[in-house]
C-alpha cells in the first residue's frame, strides 16, 4: 500500500490547537503527532522538555510495528493500550487513523487514567479535522 | 513518501540502506555520524541486540539546508540484514524515498547480494513500489579486503549480478575506511531530492 499523509498549513494549525487545548494546557511535557513511516508531522511541547523528537519518533513507529506483529500472532487486531512508564517520565501511544500515532509524553503530575481521557477526546477532534 | 509539512515549510526525507547481513550498512551510518558530526545534532539511534548485529534498525538524521524555500531534513536509517528479520526491514521501508543497496564484495557472498536484492523488490512490491523508479544507488562494499588477499568479485560481475537491468549509479566503496561513503550518500540524496523537487514547486 502507498503512505501518504498530507496536511495543509489549516490543519496542522487545527491539530496543533486541539493538542495544545486537550493535552500541553492539561500538563503533558510533549506531545508528537506522527506517521508510521516514523515522520513527525505535529511536535508540541510545555517548554520544559528537550527531547529529540525525530529519533522517538522513528523508534516509535518501529515499536509500534513491532507491538502490532505481536498482537497478531496471539490473535489480537491490535492491543489498545499503549504504555511505557518510567520513574519521572512515561510514554503513551495512542492510534489516531490508519497510519497515525500520537505519542504523549507526560510526568508524575499528570495521571494516566485522566490523559487517556483527554487523548481519546483529542483524537476525536483531530479524525474531524483530517 | 516523504513527508512535507507546509506550515513549517520542511520536509523529511527517508533513505534507508538495505543488503545483506554483515554486508556494512551500519558501517555506512557509523562512518557518516562521525564524519558530519557538525551538522548532525542528534545522537546516532541504534538498536542492537547480543553480538553487534542490527536488531531493529539504525537511524541517523541530518538537515542539508534548503530548496525552494523548504528545510530538508534527511533521515537515514539501515534495515537489519538478516534473512529471519524479514517483518522487521518491511516496517522500516514503509514510506521509504531513496535506497542504497550495499552489497558485499566478498566472493562467499555473491549468492546473499542477489537474494537481498530479490527480497528488497518484493518488499517494495507489498508498499506498492517498484524497485525500477525508486531513488536507488548500489555500493560495493568492501573492496579494501581485496588488499587482505581475501577473494572478492569482480565490480563487472558485481554490476551484471545486481545492475544490468536497474542501471542504478554505483559505487566501489570502503565503508570501514570510509571510502565513497559520503559519494554514495550524496548521490542517493541528490537522486531523492529531485525525485520530490516536483512536489516542491
Amino acid at each position: 500500500m502507498e503512505f501518504t499523509v498530507d496536511f495543509t498549513k489549516e490543519q496542522i494549525e487545527a491539530i496543533e490547537e486541539v493538542l495544545q487545548q486537550e493535552l500541553i494546557d492539561l500538563g503533558v511535557q510533549s506531545v508528537i503527532l506522527m506517521d508510521l513511516a516514523g515522520n513527525v508531522i505535529v511536535n508540541l511541547d510545555s517548554g520544559e522538555s528537550d527531547h529529540d523528537v525525530f529519533s522517538l519518533a522513528a523508534l516509535a513507529a518501529g515499536n509500534y510495528g513491532a507491538v502490532s506483529a505481536m498482537a497478531n500472532i496471539i490473535g489480537e487486531q491490535e492491543f489498545s493500550l499503549l504504555f511505557h512508564k518510567g520513574e519521572e517520565e512515561s510514554i503513551h501511544f495512542s492510534k489516531v487513523a490508519d497510519d497515525l500515532l500520537l505519542l504523549t509524553i507526560f510526568n508524575k503530575n499528570v495521571s494516566l487514567g485522566f490523559l487517556r481521557l483527554k487523548v481519546a477526546e483529542g483524537i476525536k477532534r483531530i479524525q474531524k479535522v483530517i | 513518501m516523504a513527508l512535507i509539512n507546509p506550515k513549517k515549510r520542511e520536509v523529511q526525507v527517508k533513505i534507508v540502506y538495505y543488503g545483506p547481513g554483515r554486508g556494512g550498512k551500519t558501517t555506512n551510518l557509523e562512518y557518516i555520524n562521525r564524519k558530519f558530526k557538525k551538522r548532525i545534532l542528534n545522537e546516532m539511534v541504534t538498536v542492537k541486540t547480543y553480538g553487534d548485529r542490527t536488531l531493529f534498525f539504525d537511524f541517523l538524521p541530518f538537515d542539508i539546508g534548503e530548496i525552494k524555500g523548504h528545510s530538508i531534513k534527511i533521515q537515514l536509517y539501515t534495515v537489519p540484514g538478516q534473512v529471519k528479520y524479514n517483518a522487521t526491514r518491511r516496517l522500516v521501508l514503509r514510506g521509504v524515498d531513496g535506497i542504497v543497496f550495499v552489497a558485499d564484495s566478498m566472493d562467499l557472498r555473491r549468492e546473499m547480494n542477489i537474494r537481498s536484492l530479490q527480497n528488497l523488490k518484493e518488499n517494495l512490491e507489498s508498499f506498492n513500489k517498484n524497485i525500477s523508479t525508486i531513488p536507488l544507488v548500489m555500493q560495493y562494499n568492501k573492496r579494501d579486503l581485496a588488499d587482505e588477499g581475501i577473494p572478492i568479485l569482480s565490480v563487472e560481475s558485481m554490476e551484471k549480478d545486481l545492475n544490468s537491468r536497474l542501471k542504478a549509479p554505483y559505487f566501489s566503496a570502503s565503508a570501514i575506511r570510509g571510502d565513497n561513503v559520503a559519494a554514495t550518500m550524496k548521490k542517493i540524496i541528490a537522486l531523492t531530492v529531485s525525485s520530490l523537487r516536483k512536489k516542491l514547486e
